[in-house]
């Protein structure tokens, strides 16, 4: 099973109302690339699983979508990211409003050592989203609640964010960052050092989150892009072979790599 | 697979022997080195304090001295001017005179040498504050010359004269019968500055002047360290120069401390004429001198700051710089402060630069600010160290003892300031 040069990605890689588009990225860590020309459309209020073996660049591929990777200096991106038809590799881009367009999530739970308001209300504070302390506290509240924490947390906001159980660190790094009130969320296996009960409900938050926000999700679990995503993108040894709806992937997979890796003969 | 009969437990059972003893063992060791550390510890402290507790007691006689207003030509009117300019050396040597009938001129001079020559300073400030007194007789615990001080101390127990004549042993064992002559707390030692006369100098001139130069070196070296470990650690390049720039500062924390001695005296003095022998010098050089420690472990309490923290906050969208003051510096102050402590107390206890910049000068005055002329505690420390009479021995460990514990408490304070900063989740 050999990969051809330059692969044309199986299945559908764009879609009809896209919020994100990346074509042809490449992307290089020093001489080694880790992305071959990626071309691939993130839909509007759509949930886009990206799968595939350790070290094909999923995360590699996630944290170009909001410029991450701009702090590994080492790292070299050739190609277009449109975010609402807007290159946000253009020279003009600014990253700081791109982030808070853009949030992303992170594999290990990483709480600022503040408070848990203080952890929800940092992004706010810095982007001048409120005026007043009565808004601050409504912002973080209604963020604590749709990250499904308020009813643990809310006698003790002022207690220390790392103090709260890994499920929940997650949950407020959620918490953390829909309180920006972005339009895209990057999720890079954000369950993967939780356990099951606390994966349940970060997987039915996305689901409502899904409503409001464009989210992009890699995991390691076949089960949960299942449950919680619409597409599917298989990535191999740094391309894109193959973007399906979810259930035609898992059932139908059209790339023999992509039934491989599913049906687990290798991964 | 040497020994296919015995089990793995057995083998794992023989080998915790040897693996406890060889804990034990190290054990030992690490006690041992701390024993011999805190031993050390215990001789020197014990050396300095033996020789030097000493130095905070000075020897007085109690004296009931009638202050004639017509021997010093003064009266309660007198204006504050000629207050001061009485002659009260004179009454004083009258007073001797009348009360121990010397003969002859060579026993008036011995006499009147046992008294220091600070004492009739002591008539003059009672004065002055109070003219009232004038017509009057006083009890004053006048200030005995260091010489009949280290008799007391240390000879007339052992039957000595010490460096006492015949004649003034027996003055001074007639007044130690009379209960007069006794020690008390040496006041002057942390109120004088130096002085030619042992029994007058005093380290409150070298305590502001370390002070001083410490508050110039902190102000200075703290915000520059920082904010260059900052911009090494977050905003710098990673190229060629900055690689260089950061080898020299390595390389800079090894430099002899008596060459930046030498630059602060070629170009803070000679090219920008900043006057020498002032804290404002010294805490230049000793800026020079602390930076290199400052910079490298703020740049490690900054590398130290886990990664999590800064991808966490710049994936909010924080600029550089709200990432750097809101999450990295408040995490890696208390590294940096730690740091800053180490190279403080190498300030306070450096001598060899400061003595190219001339703060070697003898200073009487104490310094009020950073631009007087002053000395340090470890210069002052040299100082007296060198000189012949010993009392002044007695004086260097003296202020050996002031000097540590002026570090102890500027230790204290940081290491306080540090935990508070500290945050513990
Ligand atoms: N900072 C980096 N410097 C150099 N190479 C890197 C760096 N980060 C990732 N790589 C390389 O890029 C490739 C893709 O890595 P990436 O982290 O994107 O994989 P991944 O699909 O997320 O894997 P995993 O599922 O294990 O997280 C790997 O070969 C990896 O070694
Ligand atoms: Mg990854």
């Amino acid at each position: 099973m050999s990969i051809i040069e330059n692969h044309k990605t199986d299945g559908q890689p764009f879609s009809e109302n896209p919020k994100l588009k990346a074509r042809d990225v490449r992307v290089f860590y020093g001489e080694k690339q880790a992305i071959f020309d990626v071309s691939l459309d993130i839909g509007a209020n759509e949930v886009i699983a990206l799968i595939g073996p350790s070290g094909c660049g999923k995360s590699t591929f996630l944290r170009c979508l909001n410029r991450m990777n701009d702090t590994i200096d080492i790292c070299r991106i050739e190609g277009e990211i449109l975010l609402d038809d807007e290159n946000i590799y253009a020279p003009k881009m600014d990253v700081v409003p791109l982030r808070a367009r853009v949030g992303m999530v992170f594999q290990k739970p990483n709480p600022f050592p503040k408070s848990i308001y203080d952890n929800v209300a940092y992004g706010p504070r810095i982007h001048g989203l409120v005026h007043h302390r009565d808004e601050l506290d409504e912002v973080v509240e209604k963020s604590l609640q749709r990250a499904g924490l308020w009813n643990e947390v809310k006698d003790r906001l002022h207690a220390p964010g790392t103090g709260l159980s890994g499920g929940q660190q997650q949950r407020l790094c959620i918490a953390r960052t829909i309180a920006v009130d972005p339009e895209v969320i990057l999720m890079d296996e954000p369950c993967s050092a939780l356990d099951p009960i606390a994966t349940a409900k970060i997987e039915e938050l996305i689901d409502e989150l899904r409503e409001n926000y464009t989210i992009a999700i890699v995991t390691h679990s076949m089960q949960q892009a299942a449950r919680v995503s619409q597409r599917t993108a298989y990535f191999h040894l740094g391309q894109l072979i193959e973007v399906n709806p979810t259930d035609l992937v898992f059932t139908t997979p059209e790339h023999t790599l992509t039934e491989a890796y599913i049906t687990g003969r290798f991964g | 697979m040497t020994d296919q009969s015995l089990s793995t437990r057995v083998k794992v059972e023989r080998s915790m022997a040897r693996r406890r003893r060889a804990e034990t063992r190290f054990r030992l060791y690490g006690m041992a080195s701390i024993l011999f550390g805190l031993l050390c510890l215990v001789v020197l402290f014990g050396n300095i304090l033996s020789k030097g507790l000493s130095a905070f007691e000075q020897t007085v006689l109690t004296t009931d001295i009638y202050l004639d207003k017509d021997f010093l030509g003064l009266s309660r009117q007198s204006p504050e001017s000629e207050l001061l300019n009485g002659d009260y050396e004179g009454l004083i040597k009258e007073y001797l005179k009348e009360s121990m009938q010397p003969s002859g001129r060579s026993e008036r001079r011995d006499l009147y040498s046992m008294v220091s020559v600070g004492a009739h300073w002591q008539l003059q400030q009672l004065v002055v504050n109070n003219p009232n007194l004038l017509g009057d007789t006083v009890t004053v615990e006048l200030i005995m010359d260091d010489e009949i001080d280290q008799w007391l101390k240390h000879d007339h127990e052992k039957g000595r004269h010490g460096r006492l004549s015949e004649k003034q042993t027996e003055w001074a064992q007639q007044w130690l019968d009379e209960g007069r002559l006794k020690t008390r707390f040496n006041v002057s030692f942390f109120t004088n500055g130096d002085s030619r006369e042992p029994e007058l100098a005093g380290v409150h001139g070298a305590i502001m002047g370390t002070f001083l130069t410490l508050l110039v070196t902190f102000a200075l070296s703290f915000p520059i360290g920082v904010a260059a470990a900052i911009y090494l650690e977050e905003f710098a390049p990673k190229n060629r120069i900055t690689e260089i720039v950061e080898i020299n500062i390595n390389n800079l924390a090894a430099v002899p401390s008596i060459t930046f001695g030498l630059l602060g005296l070629a170009i803070f003095i000679n090219i920008f004429g900043v006057a020498r022998s002032t804290p404002l010098i010294g805490g230049l050089v000793l800026t020079l001198m602390t930076l290199p420690t400052i910079i490298i472990s703020g740049r490690a309490a900054i590398k130290a700051v886990p990664p999590s923290i800064r991808e966490a906050a710049l994936g909010l969208g924080a600029s550089r710089m709200q990432v750097v003051f809101h999450h990295v510096l408040p995490l890696a102050l208390p590294g940096m402060l730690t740091g800053t402590i180490i190279g403080m107390a190498q300030a306070l206890g450096e001598t060899a630069p400061l003595l190219m910049i001339g703060m070697i000068a003898f200073v009487v005055d104490v310094p009020g600010f950073i631009n007087d002329p002053a000395t340090v505690l470890p210069v002052q420390i040299f100082l007296w160290s060198d000189s012949p009479e010993q009392a002044f021995t007695e004086r260097t460990s003296g202020a050996i003892i002031v000097l540590l514990a002026f570090l102890v408490v500027m230790n204290t304070a940081a290491v306080m300031l540090r935990r508070r900063l500290e945050r513990r989740w």
